[in-house]
């Protein structure tokens, strides 16, 4: 045993103590005993080598020789000591395991003895049963044996016994139905009647069940009678009717008579309703002048002008709309009648219908009728027919309702009235009634649409009737015309036109806070509460192409042709709108361009989430009808001033006899004027628009005129010279100025600036008086005359032009027209005409 | 198509009147007065070499005064009628007379214009008769009997109308009849056209904005359209075609077209000119030619084909349609005709006060600004071949 030494070395410590050691003692014992499994591979390469002490190969000579070799005496000492030790332990261990199982051993032989003796037992018990069995087995068949007889006769008798009573029911039958009559226990006499019903028709051929099934059948059609009879009373309540009807079918009444029934009994009713909402419809028959204090037409006066006044109503009806709810029911409670009353009668009828015919049970022979698709089809129609009276009347009270005050009670009452009839919808779900009350609610929202585009167009007519008053008020007598009055004109208008900036900030504040309060209302349309504001139309094509479309650049359009109009119809004499008007609007139209058309829509866009599916009209193209408009206008507004200045200049060359006129002292009164106007022009243009580039010109403008006046003063004076043989006639220095300056354009578009404005109106003026003298003739006073007017005008006009050499220019033609028209050319001195001039 | 250059002629006096020769339907020919209180004043004939683009003058002495109107005999080339100035003692006085012109003026006196020299003895116009209207105020213009033996005239003085005939080779004038305008304020007759419809038995006259019809058997108002023009009326023509048609234009920058049947609103109305119109002339033989003059300097020529007796164009009878030209009916037939402006000259700088059609040439007119230009136009040849063919 010397080989164990290395493996057992470890093995002197207790063995509880390291369960990996105790596994290996465990291993080495398996391998002793041929039980080698685990770590194969490992012993075996273990294995192989001789010296191993453990592995199975050991060999001990090789051991003992290699020990002897390599080591020392006192290692072999050791060795050996060592060896023994472990050889003991060994040894020990291996008494521990043969007591442990030879104890173990011991205790199974004990437990199998014992075994043995209780299977003993057990087997007696066993046997014992089963000869208990076996008697118990035999007793019972005798038993079975002599109650076999007495057992059928048993059951005969039972089965008579129900006979019997099954006969007794049916001898009963008639009197039991007859009480039941008497009782009004119509439900039970039914399932009396049902239950003896298959029977009678079998022993129909025995006399006295033939007797028998008469008198119930007698008892029955009188019952049947009386049903109908109480259906047909039609006072009971829809559960009693419900009743009324299920036991009519359950005694083969036709269904499809019964359906018509039904429903004609139900119609009756509801066509009461209907009845009610029209009377409500008619015009109130005693509309007696009640004293209706009318708390519109406060200071604050809205949308109160009615587009269409004339509805036919009682003459008491005063043109006033808001006379109307007051009058007769608001649209909201006219709505909520027709659901309370109607709406929810017809669901009521609906689904007891239902119940009744279609969705019941099928049983029998009722199966094969078909009853709920006739049923169906019929409360189809019925209920169509109904409803679309219910939807005219709905209709016809829209229409009705044309204030467009307060939109929220209108469209409260759509949406009420869509409401109640998606409850039509869930129960009668193929029905065409719901579609048909959005169509409604679209159509009257289109409807405000276009009341809404009318008030609002109304009343921008109006805010300009305003404005047209407040320019109009300060300045009685229609100064404006035209050379007539020549004082207090400009005077008193220019207390009108201090105003003229508050006037178009009002006219568009207001305008533009209608348009928001209209937004505002039509917007109620698109709430999230109301439950038709998520139908498609709504979502789409209402805010588009309704609100966007119609309403909002619809107006805007309006406004654009009706300031348009103004140029058109008042064109020609120009006296039927007053100047200032056409200027306010120009400006309008023109704020409208630059910010108010963009604000409008964006608002409009942001407020009603619009998408454009169809095309829209795009902000620049309205904004470009909003300049054109405006340019227009102003364009007007220089050609009506400038045609009133023309007016007066043309009078006071036509009507003068400029031959025979005496020496001037004075500047005409007449230029005077015009530099009057001019200037009140100039002021009126300067409080609506810009100033304007005008050229740079020097410093003192006025002064100017002399040389060009002294050169045309010259040339006249040339002109005695010419010879006749070589007459050259023409205004030479006029005629080459002309070759190098542009073409005047007189009646042409102007710029959105005071300059520009000015200088049109000017231009205009200036050409007039040019080719009115040119068709007359002067002598020498009346040249000296022009040349002292034109110098006046000189002196006070090149401020309001953008280049003053056009006034230049155009003066000097004047000038020099009136000089070649002149019977003796002699100007007058330049030194007086300044005298003059200054004189005033 | 290359059209040609426009041709100008240069007076050496302001000038506003201008006719061309009615009775000459050979020779392109044009008479201008000239307008001057110095010298002499003139008339100019102007003749035009179609072929060689060349003009050529006579000039005849019109001692009597300013010329502000002139108007050609329809009967007898040598014929013609002004209204001119007289002024006397510092009173000025509007006079028309009948002149005819000398028989040798076209024997000698055909130079170029380039030429000074001639014009140093002119030839004088011989009076035929005053058509004295001392009682009735100043004259504005003489109208001739349109297509007419040359023997009535109407002229139209202030507030009179006044038709003459003329006897004994015009050398007498007598009044035959006259009507008179009344009404508040001084009303005075601004331009007038006598009808050459209804057997020339109307007249059109313009005073202030309306424009008045009258009948010259009766001498009474027919018709008045108000408020014509926003502003002063300036003149009128009658379309040669169509009998109640009327152009007119004034002083608010409108030439407006009538239907006298129904006065109550235009038939058309062209907003072109960006000033005063005073003239407008239908073409004689194509009346959806209009011609505008306008003191913007400009002369406007306007295709009013829906107006005009035209209005789809020529149409080819059925015996023309030859094999070939099946093609170019189609075209025409289908073609919507535009009422459109056709071109616009500025070759004047200053106001054009008349324009007028040849009567020789309907392809061709002339043109007179204030400062004594006259310039002769064609209508572009695009558009003439698209009107003949």
């Amino acid at each position: 045993m010397d080989g164990d030494i290395n493996a057992s070395a470890p093995a002197t410590t207790p063995p509880d103590s390291d369960p990996a050691r105790k596994r290996r003692v465990h291993g080495m014992l398996k391998l002793y005993y041929g039980l080698n499994e685990e770590g194969k591979t490992v012993d075996q390469a273990e294995s192989m080598d001789p010296c191993d002490i453990n592995g199975p190969h050991f060999d001990p000579e090789v051991y003992l020789n290699k020990l002897r070799r390599e080591c020392s005496l006192g290692e072999l000492m050791d060795q050996e000591s060592c060896m023994v030790k472990q050889i003991r332990s060994l040894d020990s261990d291996m008494q521990t395991l043969v007591y442990e199982n030879y104890n173990k051993f011991i205790s199974a032989t004990d437990t199998i003895r014992k075994m043995k003796n209780d299977f003993k037992k057990m087997e007696d018990e066993m046997d014992c049963l089963s000869t208990n069995m076996a008697s118990i087995t035999d007793f019972s068949a005798r038993i079975s044996g002599t109650l076999q007889d007495q057992h059928a006769q048993i059951t005969k008798l039972s089965g008579v016994h129900t006979l019997l009573r099954k006969l007794q029911f049916l001898f009963e039958l008639p009197a039991r139905l007859n009480k039941c009559l008497e009782l009004q226990a119509y439900a039970q006499a039914v399932s009396s009647h049902r239950r003896a019903r298959c029977v009678l028709q079998q022993y129909r051929h025995m006399p006295s069940f033939r007797g028998i099934q008469d008198d119930c059948h007698a008892i029955m059609d009188k019952l049947a009678q009386e049903l109908r009879q109480k259906f047909r009373d039609g006072g009971s309540s829809a559960k009693d009717l419900s009743e009324c009807v299920e036991l009519l079918l359950q005694l083969d009444e036709p269904a499809e008579e019964l359906c018509d029934k039904f429903l004609s009994h139900a119609q009756s009713r509801l066509e009461a309703d209907l009845l009610g909402l029209e009377a409500e419809l008619r015009p109130p028959l005693s509309s007696g002048p009640t004293a209706v204090t009318d708390p519109y037409t406060g200071p604050a006066r809205r949308l109160s002008v009615e587009p269409t006044a004339g509805s036919p109503t009682g003459p008491t009806s005063l043109n006033n709309p808001f006379l109307f709810p007051s009058l007769r029911t608001d649209i909201l409670e006219f709505i909520d009648r027709g659901c309370n009353e109607f709406v929810s009668s017809l669901c009521l009828v609906i689904a007891s219908y239902q119940e009744l015919f279609v969705n019941r049970p099928q049983e029998g022979e009722l199966a094969s009728k078909n009853i709920p698709q006739m049923a169906i089809g019929k409360l189809h129609a019925f209920v169509d027919a109904l409803a679309t009276r219910y939807f005219s009347l709905v209709e016809r009270r829209i229409q009705e309702e044309k204030s467009v005050g307060d939109n929220s009670l209108l469209v409260r009452a759509l949406d009420r009235f869509h409401r109640r009839l998606q409850a039509v919808a869930k129960l009668l779900p193929g029905s065409a009634v719901p579609s048909q009350g959005t169509e409604i609610v679209v159509r009257a929202a289109r409807e405000r649409i276009k009341q809404y585009l009318a008030a609002l167009q109304s009343f921008y007519l109006n805010s300009l009737t305003d404005v047209r008053q407040a320019l109009a008020a300060p300045r009685l007598g229609g100064s404006s015309a035209g050379g007539g009055s020549h004082l207090g004109g400009p005077a008193t208008g220019k207390d009108a036109l201090a105003s003229l900036p508050e006037l178009l900030s009002t006219l568009s504040a207001s305008i533009l806070n209608q348009i928001k309060s209209v937004l505002a209302s039509v917007h109620l349309f698109t709430a999230k509460d109301i439950t038709f504001s998520n139908k498609p139309y709504f979502k789409g094509e209402f805010c588009s192409h309704g609100v966007r479309e119609s309403l909002v650049v619809n107006f805007i359009k309006f406004v654009c042709q009706s300031s348009r109009q103004f140029c058109e119809s008042a064109g020609d004499r120009g006296g039927s709108t007053p100047p200032a008007l056409l200027l306010l609007l120009s400006r309008l139209c023109l704020d409208y361009e630059t910010s108010s058309i963009t604000y409008i829509l964006t608002l409009t866009d942001e407020q009603f989430l619009v998408q454009h599916h169809s095309p829209v009209t795009a902000v620049t193209a309205l904004c470009g009808e909003a300049r054109e408009a405006a340019q227009k206008l102003l364009n007007h507004y220089v050609k009506v001033q400038g045609l009133i200045i023309s007016q007066m200049l043309r009078k006071s060359v036509e009507t003068r006899d400029w031959v025979n006129t005496i020496e001037p002292r004075n500047v005409r009164a007449v230029m005077k004027r015009v530099v009057e106007d001019t200037t009140s022009i100039d002021v009126q243009v300067g409080l609506l628009y810009e100033e304007g580039v005008r050229k740079a010109h020097s410093s003192d403008s006025s002064k100017r005129t002399f040389s060009v006046y002294s050169s045309s003063r010259q040339q006249t004076r040339y002109a005695p010279s010419y010879t006749p043989s070589a007459p050259m006639d023409t205004n030479l220095l006029s005629n080459i100025h002309k070759l190098f300056s542009e073409r005047v354009e007189i009646f042409s578009p102007v710029e959105f600036n005071k300059v520009s404005v000015l200088t049109g109106i000017i231009k205009i003026s200036l050409k007039t008086f040019l080719e009115c003298v040119r068709l007359r003739t002067f002598g020498r006073y009346g040249l000296q005359q022009i040349q002292v007017d034109c110098h006046y005008l000189q002196m006070y006009l090149w401020r309001f032009v953008s280049d003053e050499n056009l006034v230049h220019f155009l003066l000097d033609e004047i000038v020099g027209s009136t000089a070649h028209r002149c019977l003796d050319p002699a100007p007058m001195e330049q030194s007086v005409i300044e005298v003059i001039c200054e004189r005033g | 198509m290359e059209d040609d250059a426009p041709v100008i002629y240069g007076l050496e006096f302001q000038a506003r009147a201008l006719t061309s020769q009615t009775a000459e339907s050979d020779a392109i020919r044009f008479l201008v007065g000239t307008q001057s209180l110095k010298f002499d004043n003139q008339i100019h004939i102007i003749d035009f070499d179609d072929e060689n683009n060349i003009i050529s003058k006579s000039v005849l002495q019109h001692q009597a005064g300013e010329i502000w109107h002139i108007s050609a005999s329809p009967a007898d080339k040598a014929v013609l009628t002004t209204c001119y100035n007289k002024t006397s003692e510092s009173r000025v006085v509007t006079c028309g007379a009948v002149w005819r012109m000398p028989p040798e003026w076209e024997s000698g006196s055909h130079e170029s214009p380039d030429d000074p020299h001639n014009s140093h003895n002119p030839q004088n116009l011989e009076l035929l008769c005053h058509l004295d209207n001392s009682s009735h105020g100043n004259a504005s213009c003489v109208l001739w009997e349109p297509m007419g033996d040359g023997k009535c005239v109407i002229s139209l003085a202030d507030n009179h109308a006044l038709l003459w005939d003329l006897t004994e080779s015009s050398t007498q004038a007598t009044i035959s009849s006259s009507a008179t305008l009344e009404g508040k304020g001084q009303l005075k007759f601004t331009a007038g056209k006598w009808s050459p419809h209804h057997n020339c038995t109307q007249l059109a006259t313009a005073n202030d904005t309306a424009i008045r019809g009258w009948d010259l058997r009766t001498m009474s108002q027919i018709y008045c359209i108000e408020n014509a023009h926003g502003q002063l009326v300036r003149d009128l023509d009658f379309n040669p075609n169509k009998q109640y048609y009327l152009a007119s234009c004034g002083d608010d920058c409108k030439v407006k077209f009538w239907d006298v049947r129904n006065i109550n609103e235009p038939v058309k109305n062209l907003e072109e000119h960006s000033h005063w119109v005073w003239s407008v002339r239908y073409n004689h033989s194509h009346d959806q030619l209009v011609l505008t003059g306008s003191s913007d300097s400009r002369v406007i020529l306007s295709n009013m084909v829906s107006i005009s007796s035209e209005p789809f164009g020529h149409l080819v009878d059925d015996d023309d349609l030859s094999d070939a030209e099946d093609n170019h009916q189609d075209e025409k037939t289908k073609e919507p005709l535009q009422d459109s402006i056709i071109s616009t000259y500025e070759e004047h700088e200053d106001s054009v006060y008349a324009v007028e059609w040849s009567s020789a040439d309907p392809w061709l007119f002339a043109s007179l600004s204030y400062d004594g230009r006259l310039v002769i136009n064609r209508v572009p040849r695009a558009l003439k071949y698209h009107i003949l063919l």
